[in-house]
């Protein structure tokens, strides 16, 4: 029993020590962020590294995404003989909904994998160490731009996944199943309001930025630096970033689309 | 000036419970090549980090020409760094760019020096360690020896006033080590460095070295000139010199009684 509490201690102790540690870290991070914008090659290097290699998964995701939107929403739809308000539909789905969260969920396992992978391998081979030894502040010249480039990317690939997702819906309900293009994109334009759904699902969006990159840098700055640890530490990064993407999700849902 | 280039005085350092410095003095002479040796596990890279301020001390000083490490601000560390070269055992090379711009990375990082003069600063510390052909290579197309003598390239653009080697001869053949050897001892007289190599290669690191300290246990056991050194009373030095597997340094891991583990096992 007494070692059980004690083990319970140790867990809990050890959990709040690594969240202690992990907003220093993002403290030191944001400090880093204004040098940046005097060395712009470093965050454009890192937005096409995180960003521009994770379109094709986007891409090709977004543009399934809408039309499963388009033909469960029409096969629901039909029976009531309101297969004119797709357009709607799909659009609310995913530019409130699902276009930041599944990018959020794609962009964990596909960047946020990959950043806790290379910054543990350069930790692991001793990379950073020596780069303090050469008068280098890793924090400043890896870890900074990777985290700014992660929160420019993410919301960008949140609007292309919404964008292909409308495209991939207008394709399979207009072209495909012969619903009318006029009242697809007319009911679309009428029911999405700028502010209330497009902007809030960006807001999503760079949060879900922000959290998902700033648990990959951490994840790879913080790993034990030996393969298990490595290995490890990629994990907790997809585990804990998709976790915390969802429960991000419904409190901001709640506070944006709700009177809770 | 302090002939005195490094001091470190009774430094105390632990990790998991464990002492792993415990009073530890040590003096390194401006100038000198000086080597840090010991069994593995005995806190060597440790003391070389500590030096380099990366590690602090629980207690004691450590003090690198005139300036007390344990107690420097980060901004102090950094600007002192600019004066250290460290050549890490696994050259530690950045594997996303080429061995060119691994070596310039130090200036592109604290200067805006021209084009023309970044490579030609690049080019002349690759001659010196004899690999400006291989300037195009990425760090994976270089053997282990080569990964290294990059590394030292790199260490040394920025022109330091020392530099720690750590583990420099591990797991290399015997023409890598014998440019190591000599590239060590050559450059450190050439410039006029203050040399610290951490290794337990005897063979090589008394080849080189002026002054020899031996550690283990937390402590140093025994310091000297490499012929004091071979010549030496000390069990401790003795051992260690002779590569003898047991002694002051025991070949068992420390565990209950032989018999009664054995028995303790049959009666389980």
């Amino acid at each position: 029993m007494l070692n059980q509490l004690q083990h319970l201690g140790k867990v809990t102790l050890g959990f709040f020590e690594r969240l202690g540690r992990g907003h220093i870290f993002l403290v030191q991070v944001l400090a880093a962020i204004p040098g940046l914008f005097l060395r712009p090659r470093l965050i454009i290097a890192q937005i096409f590294s995180i960003g521009v290699l994770s379109l094709s998964i986007i891409l090709v995701s977004g543009l399934f995404i809408g039309m499963v939107l388009g033909l469960q929403g029409y096969n629901t739809l039909v029976n009531f003989g309101a297969t004119e308000s797709l357009g709607a539909v799909v659009s609310l789905s995913l530019v409130r909904e699902l276009g930041p969260v599944l990018t959020s969920l794609l962009f964990a396992g596909r960047a946020g994998s990959a950043l806790t992978a290379e910054i543990g391998l350069m930790k692991a081979t001793e990379q950073l160490s020596g780069m303090e030894m050469m008068a280098v502040n890793p924090i400043k010249r890896v870890i900074a731009p990777r985290f700014l480039g992660g929160i420019i990317a993410m919301p960008i690939l949140a609007i292309i996944f919404s964008a292909v997702g409308i495209l991939g819906g207008y394709f399979l309900v207009v072209e495909v199943l012969g619903v009318d293009a006029g009242s697809f994109w007319s009911q679309m334009q009428d029911k999405t309001d700028l502010i209330a759904d497009v902007m809030n699902g960006v807001i999503k969006s760079i949060v879900f930025g922000i959290v998902v990159t700033w648990i990959a840098v951490f994840e790879g700055y913080d790993c034990v630096p030996t393969a298990e640890g490595v290995s490890r530490a990629t994990t907790k990064t997809v585990v804990h970033a998709s976790l915390a993407t969802l429960a991000l999700d419904f409190l901001l849902t709640a506070l944006m689309f709700s009177d809770i | 000036m302090n002939d005195t280039f490094i001091k470190i005085k009774d430094v105390r350092f632990s990790r998991g419970g464990r002492w792993i410095f415990d009073g530890v003095n040590i003096d390194i002479p401006r100038g000198k090549v000086v080597a840090i040796m010991g069994p593995s596990g005995t806190g060597k890279t440790t003391l070389l980090r500590m030096i380099g301020g990366q590690l602090k001390p629980h207690s004691g000083t450590i003090e690198v020409d005139g300036k007390n490490i344990s107690t420097a601000s980060n901004q102090e560390l950094y600007q002192l760094r600019t004066k250290m070269g460290m050549l890490f055992q696994s050259g530690a090379l950045l594997t996303d760019i080429n061995v060119f711009e691994n070596v310039a990375f130090p200036l592109r990082e604290h200067t805006k020096l021209p084009e023309s003069l970044l490579h030609h600063l690049v080019l002349m510390k690759l001659q010196a360690v004899g690999l400006r052909g291989a300037r195009n290579l990425m760090p994976s197309e270089l053997s282990g020896g080569m990964a290294r003598r990059v590394a030292l390239a790199r260490a040394l653009v920025f022109d330091p006033i020392m530099i720690m080697y750590d583990e420099p001869f591990t797991g290399q053949d015997p023409i890598s080590m014998g440019v190591l050897v000599h590239l060590i001892r050559s450059i450190n007289d050439a410039l006029g460095l203050t040399s610290i190599i951490v290794s337990h290669d005897i063979q090589e690191t008394t080849q080189i070295a002026d002054l020899i300290y031996v550690i283990s246990n937390g402590k140093v056991v025994s310091h000297g000139t490499p012929d004091a050194m071979k010549n030496s009373e000390s069990a401790w030095v003795k051992q260690f010199i002779n590569g003898e597997s047991d002694g002051p340094v025991p070949f068992h891991y420390p565990a209950p009684d032989y018999v009664e583990d054995l028995l303790g096992e049959a009666q389980c």
